[in-house]
């Protein structure tokens, strides 16, 4: 049960909602390996990780983090880093702030601090108003933010987005790092290619519910990652 | 629950529990520039008043009639200003919780304390330090401001009635600084907040409740129930400021208010979705 992400029979339906944004979704995320979480825009990604995140509450069935629902978790920030879309860190706020009081609710080091902000590459910066970071800059704070608490389990919602090459290498490296060490990664991307070069794992997902779960060496076979990018169109029907 | 273990490399130093709940949400507030603004705007909102209400009185004083004359109450100039600070109190309170709405940290601050109860409960104790210690500053340096302008017709500060009135205000600002801050838990947003909020304090104190028909019921709005609070509504002075309550009951309404607005932003945060 430890470091599993476990979804099961998960389904999110909005107030006003034409249909379910999640449906009877399950799979599970191992740890030392990087789970890549597929899908079109609109799949229900962002969805299941709110979801697995507590943020926001099912309609149906379960999304658990060593075994136990995120809400009841004690000191998530040492169990669970999590990296959602835009950030959310204050604008108003430098990144170096935004990593500090977010340290205080556990009780971690300004120390520490430092740390992730050298380890995002964000040191040179780290006093400056988040309003003036680019996207790619929000993206790395929210790394850095994720990392805060050296964390067994990691949900990162596209982290890739704003990232430059570089960035996006940089970031596909220390992915597999923390994969390596033998942490849970969960990623989501729209980017196939992407994906094929840093997951292991493959769950692709369509209108909220589950296309296919495999490794990525089964979705591609002998062919490559081109490969991977033609079987996800086929399996989401183009979208 | 499962006994997974927990990473150790981050050291642990500061307090943690409920001060470090509390230490987080008081840095959250230190840094940034709207809480020094709006706290500063209170400060000079009060003082600036409170100068311009009693040199204004000291200048029509010889103008008035003995009638006026005797049933003028000093007090009102010296706490008048009250009624502007408190603009500034409270949107520091609305900027404090909707703010996080309005720019998705509010997701990041459950990422970190997902029991939304004590998320709330962290976040209105670290607003209260804050908005205590300027209400007593800005009550105290208001009526010192208005004092030194009225001059010859200054209330007398060691009359039982000026230091209610000073202890009324100085829990007053306080209180509706919370109820600001709980009801932007409520709307959920900046904008939203205030503009519930600014109608509801400004207009209130341009009058609303003294119009004949409507004052049966606006005059238990909080900022009305403030005013008899502070001695501001005084119906000697003023008969249009005739209310069905006096200060002690006034109190009562406005942290009846307080406690509603905060109960509603309590509900609602731990009901809804983060989006």
């Amino acid at each position: 049960m430890c470091r599993v992400i476990e979804v099961r029979d998960l389904t999110k339906t909005y107030p006003g909602g034409s249909r379910e944004a999640v449906a009877g979704l399950s799979f599970t995320a191992r740890p030392g390996r990087v789970t890549g979480f597929l899908g079109p825009n609109g799949a229900g990604k962002t969805t299941t990780l709110r979801l697995l995140l507590g943020l926001t509450r099912p309609t149906a069935g379960e999304a658990l983090i060593d075994g136990c629902p995120y809400a009841r978790l004690k000191e998530p920030l040492r169990r669970v880093g999590a990296l959602l879309e835009s950030g959310g860190a204050h604008p108003g706020r430098s990144a170096r702030d935004h990593l500090r009081w977010l340290a205080r609710t556990h009780g971690i080091s300004a120390a520490r601090v430092a740390q992730v902000l050298r380890l995002a590459g964000l040191a040179e910066v780290a006093d400056r108003r988040v309003a003036g970071f680019s996207l790619g800059m929000r993206q790395r704070l929210g790394l850095a933010a994720a990392l805060l608490g050296d964390p067994p389990v990691l949900l990162l919602d596209e982290p890739g987005n704003g990232l430059d090459a570089a960035g996006l290498r940089s970031l596909r490296e220390t992915l597999r790092k923390l994969a390596a060490e033998g942490r849970t990664v969960l990623v989501s991307s729209h980017l196939m290619a992407e994906m094929a070069l840093t997951a292991d794992q493959l769950v692709v997902i369509a209108r909220g519910r589950l296309l296919a779960d495999a490794s990525v060496r089964e979705f591609t076979g002998a062919k490559g990652p081109g490969a991977l990018e033609e079987a996800f169109l086929r399996l989401t029907g183009g979208e | 629950m499962p006994e997974c273990p927990v990473s150790k490399v981050a050291g642990e130093v500061a307090a943690r529990g409920a001060p470090g709940l509390i230490g987080a949400e008081l840095l959250k507030l230190r840094t940034l520039r709207s809480t020094w603004w709006a706290l500063a705007a209170t400060l000079l909102t009060g003082v600036g008043f409170g100068l311009l209400a009693g040199l204004s009185h000291r200048n029509a004083y010889p103008g008035m009639t003995p009638e006026q004359r005797a049933a003028d109450d000093p007090l009102f100039y010296s706490l008048y200003g009250l009624t502007l600070a408190q603009l500034a109190l409270a949107v520091f309170g609305v900027f404090a919780v909707g703010g996080e709405f309005s720019t998705g940290t509010i997701r990041t601050s459950l990422l970190a304390v997902p029991r939304r109860g004590r998320l709330f409960a962290a976040k209105m104790t670290a607003i209260a330090v804050p908005a205590c210690v300027v209400s007593l500053l800005t009550v105290l340096t208001t009526y010192a401001a208005a004092q030194a302008t009225l001059g010859p017709h200054a209330a007398s500060p060691d009359e039982g009635r000026t230091l209610r009135a000073i202890a009324a205000g100085w829990l007053y600002l306080t209180l509706i600084c919370l109820f600001a801050a709980g009801l932007s838990a409520l709307m959920r947003g900046t904008s939203r907040a205030l503009a519930v909020l600014l109608p509801l304090l400004f207009l209130g104190s341009q009058g609303l409740g003294n119009v004949p028909v409507a004052r049966t019921v606006l005059q238990y709005l909080p900022d009305q129930a403030g005013m008899v609070a502070m001695h501001l509504a005084d119906e000697v002075r003023d008969p249009a400021f005739a209310r069905d309550y006096g200060p002690d009951t006034a109190l009562v309404l406005v942290v009846l208010w307080t406690l509603a607005a905060l109960l509603a932003g309590y509900l609602t945060l731990r009901r809804a979705d983060a989006e």
